[in-house]
Formats: C-alpha cells, structure tokens, sequence
C-alpha cells in the first residue's frame, strides 16, 4: 500500500471542503427538507379520508414523486441541469448542485414525512376536529407535533442521505468532501487523504445521528 | 324546543373500489331535549357512531334535516361548522388526547382553538381539572396515565369550552367494570351539575341503565325502539331490545332454560311483571295461597334503574287444574300476566 502522502499540504483545503459539505448539505436539507415536508403532508391529506381527501390530486401526487424519485442522483443532476440553468442561472457549480440536490431531497423526504404521517392515530385528528379546529390549524397543531419523533429521525436519515449525495457535486464543478477526496485522494493514488475525507465525513454523520436520536428521545420522552 | 332535532336523516357512505355503498343510516328522527341524557344502544354497525357523527357534523348527511339549538346544520359551511362543533363536546372510546400534549396542553386545545387569552385559559383548565379530580396530573403525558385517568381528561377537553352538549361514543368499553362506573358517576356529575346535556352511544346495557333518562335503540340504521329507560328495561318490544335487556336483566328463560325448569317443576309456568309499587307482590301471593295453588319462583328478579325498581318473576303453578285456571285469571287482573307457551 501506498503510503506517500501530501496531506500535510493540503489541509486548508480539507478544511474548505469540509466547510463547503457542510454549507450544500445544511442549505438543501433546509430547503429540501421544507419542500419535502410539504409534499408530504399533500400526500398526506389528499389520501382518502384525509383532511383534503382529493383522488386525483393524490393521484397526480404520487405520480411525480414515484417518476422523480427513482432516478439515480448522477442522473439527475443532468436531467435537470438545464431547470438550473432557469432557476439558479447556472448549470454548474455548487448553486447547481444544491439546486440538484434539494429536488431530489425533496422527493424523497416527501416519503418519509407522508410514511411517519400515517401513523398518526386518525382519532386525535378527530378529537381535533370535534372541537372546532380547522384544517390548516390541524395540521400545524396536531398532526405535526404527533409525529415529530419519528419525524426528526426520519431527517436524521435525510440529512446521511443528502451527504450521499453530495460526494457527487464534482461531477458538475461542485465542490465538498466527496469531490475533495476524489481529486486529491484517489485520482493522486493518495490513500491518506482520501481516508482523511472518509473519517471527516464518518464523524459529521455520526455527530448528526447522535444529534437526531438526542432530539427524538428528548420528543418521545423515551 | 328540542336540543337536538333530527328529522328523516340518512346518510350513504359513497361505494368505494371493489365494494358497494353503505346506507349507515336509513331515516331516523331524534329529538334529544335540553338536560337529558339519552343513551342510544345497537349492535356493532347499527349506525351509532354514524348518528352522533352527524350532530356535530364531522360527518355529513345525505339527505334530511339536522338542527342543533335550532339551527339547521346541514347547509353551513365548513368555517360555520366549526363555530358549532366548538360548543359541542365529544369524548371517544380510545379516549384520542395529543400524546405530544401534557394533560393541561390537551384541555388547553379547545381553548386555543376559540381563542380564549392565556390568563382564562389557566383558570378554566385548572377549575376542569379540579372537577375531574386531576389537579395534580396537570404535567403529566397521556402515557403516564390509566385509562380512566386518560377518560377524565377527555371529558375535561370535551367541556373546556363550556359546550351544552357531550357526545360520547362508546366512553367506557375500553375500561374495567369499576373505573366504568368511576367515568359514568362523573358524566352524571356533568349532566347534574353542569346541566349538560348527554348523548351516549353503547353496547353496554349496564351504562344505559345507570346513567340513561332515555334510550333509543338502533338496527340496520334506523332506531327500532325508543323511550324511558325504565319502561324499555322493563317492557321491551322489539327482538333487538329484549336481547339487550336480556344481557343485563333474567326478563324471561331462555328455551332450553324453560325445558330444564319445565323437567323440574310441574305445573304451568306464567311471567308476572311488577311494574314500580303498582302491584305488590304479597297481593299476588296471598291470592295463590287463596286459592290452594301451589307455586314456586323459578326464574326472574327484581331490577333497579336509576331509581326506580321493576321485576319479572316467572312462576310455576301447581294444583287442580280448575283452579290453576281460575288463579291464572285472577293474577292477570292484578299484574301483567303471560302464560309462558310451551
Ligand atoms: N367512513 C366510512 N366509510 C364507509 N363506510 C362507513 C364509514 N363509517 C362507517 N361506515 C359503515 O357504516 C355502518 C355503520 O357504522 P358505525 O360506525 O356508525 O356503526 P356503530 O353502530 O358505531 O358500530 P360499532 O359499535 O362497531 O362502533 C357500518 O356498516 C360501517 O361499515
Ligand atoms: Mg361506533
């Protein structure tokens, strides 16, 4: 094995990567996960006998999520690199790339808000409702708060996910840990620094799960 | 003016894939008069829930006409709706509180809801909470309560905005018989003291007859038989309501019951109703005795509703076969008689 390295003279750059991960990931788990958890709760309440029971927008619903979401990540980013280029006015970079990665965020926590939605008993909705309280305010009240554990560990799991998918921003001038360790470590055959980008993004995910499963106890009480 | 005021209501569940439409409701007029408390029996699927649901609108009506407090609630709207839904109250079965709410957040709901100011608010959750004797479990979690404790605690949301009307569906069938009575000694405590009016659903004839004024019996989505609790308990008409009174009270044997009374005891068996202190049953005795029959008490007992005290006592008469026949008509004169066919 070799064990040559330049790391030591590449360290402001790990730094810069790191903060960048950080910097993507954080932006499109925000706008991802907001986007996400309107889309999952319409897929929500479109359901039959749901709050805005409605056949044909649920329909319409799963429709594109079901389309949108299977696609590989390094397909995507192609795929809806010319949108990019309208929305964020450029198709590469890391504007494009959170700009890739929110949409695709967006779908697929829109799965994960609507699935932990459903275990939400249909009596509290009820007893909601049986006092007056409106669609909308159920929603943010009751359905929301009901569910937020599972929630927030379902957002823990987004947020390893999203991280995933960031190490491919190199592909489109993106930068992060991932292209760091692709264009440093295993393009110069230095396994030391690509190791070093592995560890690095090993505790951020850890620091996070820990974080998430802090949150969801703390909201589960248990 | 009634309460509540149903008149030719039904209601269909619309088809859905692969099934066929329900009519969960079939005609039903209900009146329910201010400070009562009615209870409504029916076996599961009779269309209980369904009814109630269309008082406080959660469910809508096909066709027909649903006022409450006079006001036909048929044709508002939703945001309408939600004013009147505001001054009913509902309690469930599987009790429904905001697990993600403490005791006092889930009374606070209702309260929120109406807009009620923070300092009201305090003082009406912790007045409710004295009421139902949970002052000290105002922090707690829903998962850290019993079942009655966690009924308590929807009784106080379902009054937290002082609603004229509780509808309670099926309150106690998730509860043991003891914590049963705990809940229905408080809900006559809501009627009593707070002159709220009470609809309960159940399949419990024990919960109709400790806490019922009046009942009303449904079957297939309409209500079949309907009246004072006491007279329904003591004098049920239709098959549907004598297996329920049946459930709580011995009215008459069962078939193979009477073949196995008969193979004991000879003679002829009649069913004699006492009705309150209308007939006393030493009258009715010192007659038997009057006329040399000999009798024994095979079967029946004396019930108590609310009060008020009926029994249905099935005798065998023995004797000469004249006078067996003249005391057989001598006892229908005094008491509602029926010779029991065999
Ligand atoms: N939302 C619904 N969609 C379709 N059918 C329904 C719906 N709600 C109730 N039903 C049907 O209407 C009928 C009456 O139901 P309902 O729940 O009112 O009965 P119930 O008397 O309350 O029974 P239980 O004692 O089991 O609670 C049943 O056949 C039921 O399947
Ligand atoms: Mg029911």
């Amino acid at each position: 094995m070799n064990l040559d390295t330049n790391l030591p003279d590449l360290w402001s750059l790990v730094w810069q990567a790191t903060f960048e991960t950080l910097y993507i990931v954080a932006i499109t788990l925000f706008l991802g996960g907001l986007l996400g958890l309107l889309l999952g709760l319409a897929l929500y309440v479109t359901r039959r006998g749901g709050l805005y029971a409605s056949r044909a927008a649920n329909l319409t619903l799963n429709v594109l999520v079901n389309f949108f979401r299977p696609i590989p990540f390094v397909i995507f980013i192609a795929a809806v690199q010319p949108l990019a280029r309208v929305v964020v006015g450029i198709g590469i970079g890391n504007r494009a790339i959170i700009f890739a990665l929110t949409l695709a965020a967006a779908f697929g926590i829109s799965r994960i808000v609507e699935q932990n939605l459903v275990t939400v008993r249909p009596g509290v909705i009820e007893a909601a409702r049986s006092v007056g309280a409106s669609r909308l305010r159920i929603i943010g009240t009751v359905l929301v708060p009901e569910a937020l554990g599972p929630l927030i560990l379902g957002y823990t799991y987004a947020f390893v996910a999203i991280v995933d998918m960031s190490a491919i921003a190199g592909v489109v001038g993106g930068g992060g840990l991932g292209n760091f360790a692709l264009q440093y470590g295993y393009r110069q055959f230095d396994t030391v620094v690509t190791w070093t980008a592995v560890l690095i993004i090993v505790v951020l995910v850890q620091l996070v799960q820990l974080l998430g499963n802090v949150l969801a106890r703390r909201v589960l009480r248990r | 003016m009634a309460l509540v005021e149903l008149r030719d209501v039904h209601k269909t569940f619309p088809a859905t894939r692969g099934g066929t439409a329900v009519e969960a409701i079939r005609g039903v007029d209900l009146s329910v008069e201010a400070g009562e408390i009615v209870g409504i029996v029916g076996y599961s699927g009779a269309g209980k829930s369904t009814l109630v649901r269309l008082i406080n609108a959660l469910e809508s009506t096909t066709s027909g006409s649903v006022r409450v407090d006079g006001r036909e609630i048929t044709t508002l709207r939703e945001k309408e709706l939600r004013q009147v839904r505001l001054g009913i109250g509902m309690i469930f079965q599987q009790f429904n509180l905001f697990d993600s709410r403490t005791v006092w957040g889930n009374v606070a709901y209702p309260l929120q809801v109406a807009g009620v100011s923070k300092a009201d608010q305090a003082r009406r959750i912790s007045d409710l909470l004295h009421f139902v004797g949970l002052a000290d479990k105002a922090h707690s979690y829903p998962d850290q309560l019993s079942g009655g404790q966690k009924q308590r605690v929807g009784i106080a949301r379902a009054l937290a905005t002082s609603p004229s009307l509780l509808l309670a569906d099926e309150s106690t069938s998730a509860l043991d018989p003891e914590t049963t009575e705990e809940v229905l000694a408080l809900l006559r405590r809501v009627n009593r003291e707070l002159g709220i009016t009470i609809v309960v659903i159940t399949h419990e004839m024990e919960v109709v007859r400790s806490l019922a004024h009046r009942v009303l019996v449904m079957e297939a989505g309409r209500v079949v038989e309907e009246g004072p609790t006491l007279e329904v308990l003591s004098a049920p008409q239709q098959p549907v309501t004598r297996r329920f009174v049946g459930t709580i009270i011995d009215d008459e044997p069962a078939p193979e019951v009477l073949d196995a009374l008969r193979a004991r005891h000879p003679g002829r068996f009649v069913k004699l109703a006492f009705r309150g202190s209308e007939t006393r049953q030493a009258d009715v005795f010192a007659e038997l005795l009057r006329r040399e029959v000999r009798f024994e008490l095979v079967y029946g007992g004396i019930e108590e509703v609310q009060g008020d005290t009926f029994g249905n006592l099935t005798l065998a008469l023995d004797g000469d076969a004249a006078a067996v026949d003249d005391a057989v008509n001598a006892l229908a004169d005094l008491v509602p008689t029926q010779e029991l066919a065999r």
